[in-house]
């Protein structure tokens, strides 16, 4: 039967059969739902475990919750922490100096798991930008300021995936 | 008539000539920049994309922006570079594509010219097309665009031969040259169009022109992945606007041109029914010419995006080894249909 499988695969081929087949799988594409996002204008979900730029948070009454135990910075895989800490005059010790250098962080998130006071948290803000060298280095005053600035929405994604901690 | 009537006499009809040209020039480029804003769109449709969105309503003037940023950038000339050569390599592409616009029929009477040997003429200038590219490889002095112009050297002589005799059987059929003629002799309607009794000429016909203005499946003469951007890779600014060009209207032609040959030009397929009689739009018309060359159009674009390149073996392979052999054996079962009375 070998004559009449090549006959078979002649006509199949002189009459275009798959590229027929083709044409009509990209023909019903051509009205197929579009998955393009206009970016600016339309953005993905984010869930609320998303690692973006980091913050530090304070109490409610106003006090930093950073204790200075220097977990993140000895966690952190990229080294991109460092910490300074002093004694303040009411016994507690308190950084002095903590900086994040986002060009060496990897956001893996690490420091928000080692941190036992929820101090240091990655928000889910993932548009920022640094227009002169040395700006990446987030000073503890510019992590304090993103913290209060966002810390209603911090804490709305802590509670809600505080059941998986 | 004193001579200085005579003379503008002379002059009118210059005149004449040329005023059609810009009519048939202009919707052209204007058409060329559309269809490239088509096939972004298309293209980027069956990839499930939206395409260019942004210009202004749905991306309607990014031709515009891509023409104004094509316009204003620098033409670069290579240091080694024939300059005389590389220069006119554009024009001898671009002018063949725009030259066979002026024998086709667009409606009954409607042409700038209706040369006898309308046919040839096409055939003729469809294929000095390659020669412009061909000069810009060589002109160019790289190696990628000289590869890129022995690919297309190459890749002419083999599907100009399947092209004219795919032409062969439309001429056995309509026993003229004459492409006004050509669409008359297919009037009856839709079963009396060519593209039934010349299916398999069609089909290769259609491949070729493909293959004849170097798009895909068959872009092996730009083939990016092989050949960086082929012939073209040393132009810049407004002389690769000039490929472009010539490349969008040589698609375009051949659009026409298919439309006019197999597919009855300006004839409705309602010819002759009560229905045509009854609404005028139904009767045949420029707009039926311009909906079938607009199909195919489509279908160019189509292919682009269903169908991978093809290997460069494969194309010649497919070029001597099929449509030669189908393209002869059709124009024979043609000739004999004929002789013996089979056809009309």
């Amino acid at each position: 039967m070998r004559w009449l499988n090549s006959l078979l695969y002649l006509l199949r081929s002189l009459s275009l059969w798959d590229l027929l087949r083709g044409l009509r799988l990209t023909a019903r594409r051509l009205f197929s739902r579009k998955i393009t996002l206009r970016y600016p204008d339309e953005k993905t979900p984010k869930s609320p475990r998303f690692r973006g730029l980091h913050a530090l948070r304070r109490y409610p009454n106003g006090e930093e919750r950073c204790i200075a135990c220097k977990l993140c910075e000895a966690v952190c895989p990229a080294l991109a922490i460092t910490i300074e800490s002093e004694e303040r005059a009411d016994g507690s010790r308190r950084t002095t100096r903590y900086d994040i250098d986002l060009f060496k962080c990897v956001y893996c998130g690490f420091c928000e798991e080692a941190c036992p006071t929820d101090a240091v948290v990655e928000t889910d803000i993932l548009e920022f930008h640094f227009e002169r060298r040395g700006d990446q280095i987030m000073t503890k005053e510019d992590l304090l300021a993103v913290g209060d600035q966002y810390e209603e929405q911090i804490a709305e994604h802590r509670k809600s995936d505080a059941r998986f901690r | 008539m004193p001579d200085w009537m005579a003379d503008l006499s002379v002059w009118l009809r210059v005149g004449e000539i040329l005023l059609g040209a810009m009519l048939i020039l202009l919707p052209l480029l204007a058409v060329v920049a559309y269809y490239t804003y088509a096939e972004r769109k298309v293209v980027g449709f069956i990839q499930m994309r939206l395409g260019p969105s942004r210009v202004g309503p749905r991306g309607l003037f990014q031709p515009i922006a891509d023409v104004l940023k094509l316009l204003t950038k620098e033409v670069v000339l290579p240091a080694q570079a024939s300059r005389g050569l590389f220069l006119v390599a554009p024009l001898a592409a671009l002018v063949p594509a725009l030259g066979a616009w002026a024998v086709v029929p667009f409606d009954d009477g409607l042409w700038l010219a209706n040369i006898d040997a309308g046919l040839l003429y096409v055939l003729a200038l469809t294929s000095l097309g390659a020669y412009g590219i061909i000069i810009a490889g060589w002109a160019s002095n790289s190696k990628y665009a000289l590869l890129g112009a022995m690919r297309q050297a190459a890749q002419v002589v083999s599907y100009e031969i399947a092209m004219g005799f795919a032409l062969v059987g439309v001429l056995m059929l309509s026993g003229s040259l004459n492409l006004a003629a050509i669409v008359q002799a297919q009037s009856g309607g839709i079963l009396d169009w060519f593209f039934l009794p010349l299916l398999p000429l069609l089909l290769v016909y259609l491949v070729s022109g493909v293959a004849e203005t170097n798009r895909l499946p068959f872009d092996v003469v730009e083939g990016e992945s092989e050949l960086v951007a082929g012939f073209h890779v040393e132009y810049s600014g407004s002389a690769f606007a000039v490929f472009f060009l010539a490349e969008y209207s040589a698609m375009i032609l051949i659009s026409a041109l298919t439309a006019i040959l197999f597919f009855g030009g300006w004839l409705s397929p309602f010819e002759g029914t009560q229905l045509a009689q009854a609404v005028p739009v139904l009767d045949s018309g420029i707009h039926w010419w311009l909906l079938k060359t607009a199909f195919f159009m489509f279908c160019f674009l189509w292919f682009r995006a269903t169908f991978p390149r093809y290997r460069y073996d494969q194309i010649m392979r497919l070029g001597w080894k099929v449509f030669i052999p189908v393209t002869l054996i059709w124009i024979f079962v043609l000739g004999a249909a004929r002789y013996t009375g089979f056809t009309g």
